[in-house]
């Protein structure tokens, strides 16, 4: 016997959308250079400790404040660590730490944007209520002061940026399900019986997906700052470790005997942040259905 | 209007009332007993009691809460551990001078941002277009604080032609005093820029293919008048209204600039505060940031109403 939770509803195939997505992101010249610059990087930071660099912490008293040199590509830093191979190990804690915040974001922001725009009534006023008082706090103000009370380190840095980005993922997943839970195929779902949470995971996630994975992408560029913004304080990555908001906090102080100290971590952060916010531009016109 | 104002001002209580838990709450974030950190190391059982009663801590939470919030409503967010002084005495004293850098990082905006967007949407699809929307995703793209030590380097240390720190009042000397600003106000003003450019180019755009501009081309008007008095005009409401959501994010995104500029305002006030575990400061500034960001909220939303004729007659 074929119980209510069995019946399948046809939905419209998931692969023609995504498919045709590809095709116009293969399109899009700027999000091909985002795409090959955030793969650049990723592979940088993946295979870190397989390339052939020295030690990112190793200290040479000999060689302090190098310049660009053979022996040392991107130069040495104040006490004599070798830059290019900081810059490698730092794209890690910057790759990381901009995925994973966006994550946390995700994580706890979509289920309570999804609940809010489907249950409405009292659960979504007050949802809605506690999301605009967040978006009122300064984003980077807020990630100081969470990072500042829970400790300075880069797992406290990433949970308060996810949790200071996690307001805008739940307003704009509530305004996505209120478009789409008057949809046909919801209300059919809905009038055979299908639990809630069926009806949410199914048939609304799927369809309000696509914003969602334009704003993560976006929204990764702002951790990525936000991050090297933290570590730059002191409230991210903690010394010796390499990241390259810490790097140039501590270039700033040696601007003019060692340029080279400044110049490659920002424009590490630069490229990246540029990469993601080309894909994300180019997602979002590839994923716009007004844009056929 | 006045009822307008009062009703949008009534709307934004409970948004305040959920702002002070969060900022109430980050204290109990905090590892530890704070009073053992403040008794010292003797923990006189006596003082500590003594710190317990005082701060109130052996009440129960929503009833601390509650104190606390009668005290802020007062106008009293607690003193400074470092300095010994009312936090709100320290937030007056260094906000003029973030106000200053606020509005000198606008003005760029406004050079840069908006001249850009209205000859990227005149020249829409053209080289210049594509040269505009380059520079504004770069402009979104780098990391303010990197831009500041690179002009650091360049402007001050190479050129010589600007100082790198050294602050100086605007009443009490004005001609230093915008000098050390200009290059802190052109790195705060370069995201400004970009964002204020997207959006004059996207208002300007859809502008330019109304029916009213037809009509003005089909007359005859030069391009001159037709883009500056009749476009622009109509595509100015929402830049307007954005500017004032960018001027309180402005207070936010101080806090990088003040920092590699040495400049003494509300944003190294905060990063100060943390590293000294002054919680109190670092609190009142979240507190008033958010205040001042709501502020510019209901004032973005008055100008709306008062640019918009429609809006206008509809209250």
């Amino acid at each position: 016997m074929t119980t209510l939770d069995q019946v399948r509803i046809p939905v419209a195939s998931a692969q023609r959308p995504a498919s045709r997505a590809w095709r116009k992101l293969k399109a899009n010249k700027g999000a091909l250079v985002g795409l090959f610059i955030i793969a650049f990087f990723a592979l940088l930071a993946v295979a870190a400790p397989l390339l052939p660099i020295p030690d990112p912490n190793a200290t040479s008293w000999s060689a302090i404040r190098k310049a660009p040199s053979a022996l040392n590509w991107l130069g040495t830093d104040d006490i004599g660590r070798d830059i290019l191979s900081r810059m490698i190990w730092g794209a890690r804690a910057s790759l990381m730490a901009g995925v994973l915040s966006v994550a946390i974001a995700v994580v706890v922001g979509v289920p309570f944007g999804l609940v809010s725009g489907y249950f409405g009534g009292w659960i979504d006023q007050i949802i809605s209520r506690v999301t605009e008082a967040f978006l009122a706090m300064p984003f980077l103000i807020t990630a100081i002061a969470l990072a500042a009370f829970l400790g300075p380190n880069l797992m406290n840095a990433m949970i308060a940026i996810g949790l200071s980005a996690m307001p805008v993922f739940i307003r704009l997943t509530r305004g996505q399900v209120l478009a789409v839970k008057t949809e046909d195929y919801v209300e059919g779902a809905r009038s055979i019986g299908l639990r809630h949470s069926s009806i949410i995971t199914r048939y609304i996630l799927p369809n309000v997906f696509a914003p969602i994975l334009v704003q993560a992408t976006l929204t990764i560029a702002t951790a990525i700052i936000a991050e090297a913004s933290l570590s730059f304080l002191g409230l991210g990555q903690q010394p010796p470790a390499p990241s390259w908001g810490s790097m140039l906090n501590v270039a700033k102080n040696y601007l003019s005997q060692a340029p080279w100290m400044a110049m490659w971590p920002g424009a590490a952060i630069f490229l990246v942040v540029i990469g993601f916010n080309l894909l994300g531009d180019g997602l979002r016109d590839a994923l716009d259905p007004r844009e056929a | 209007m006045f009822s307008y104002i009062v009703k949008r001002l009534l709307v934004a209580i409970p948004t305040l009332l959920i702002i002070s838990v969060f900022v109430f709450s980050l204290q109990k974030l905090l590892p530890g007993d704070p009073v053992l950190a403040m008794a010292g190391e003797e923990r006189d059982p006596q003082l500590i009691e003594y710190l317990r009663e005082k701060y109130r801590l052996n009440d129960p939470v929503p009833i601390q809460y509650i104190h606390w919030l009668g005290s802020a409503v007062q106008g009293d967010l607690g003193m400074s551990l470092r300095t010994n002084q009312p936090v709100l005495t320290l937030v007056a004293q260094k906000l003029p001078v973030t106000i200053q850098l606020a509005i000198m990082s606008m003005l760029f905006a406004f050079a840069i941002g908006i001249p850009m967007g209205i000859l990227a949407a005149v020249k829409k699809n053209t080289a210049l277009d594509y040269v505009a929307n380059v520079v504004a995703l770069s402009g979104l793209s780098i990391p303010n604080f990197w831009l500041g030590i690179m002009l650091i380097l360049l402007v001050s240390v190479h050129l010589g032609w600007l100082p790198a720190s050294g602050y100086r009042p605007f009443f009490e000397d004005p001609l230093n005093s915008i000098k050390t600003m200009l290059m802190p106000a052109f790195v705060l003003g370069n995201a400004l820029a970009a964002t204020l450019m997207r959006h004059t180019r996207s208002a300007m755009v859809s502008v330019l293919s109304a029916d009213y501009i037809r009509t003005a081309r089909a007359k005859g008007l030069a391009e001159r008048s037709v883009v500056l008095e009749h476009s622009f005009r109509n595509a100015v409401l929402p830049i307007v209204t954005l500017s004032a959501l960018l001027f309180g994010e402005l207070l936010a995104g101080a806090v990088l600039t003040e920092q590699i500029f040495t400049i003494p305002g509300f944003g190294k006030l905060i990063v100060d505060a943390v590293f000294t575990r002054d919680y109190a400061v670092v609190q009142g500034v979240v507190l008033c940031t958010a205040v001042g960001f709501i502020l510019m909220n209901l004032v973005a939303d008055v100008l709306y109403v008062v640019l918009n004729p429609r809006m206008r007659a509809s209250l």
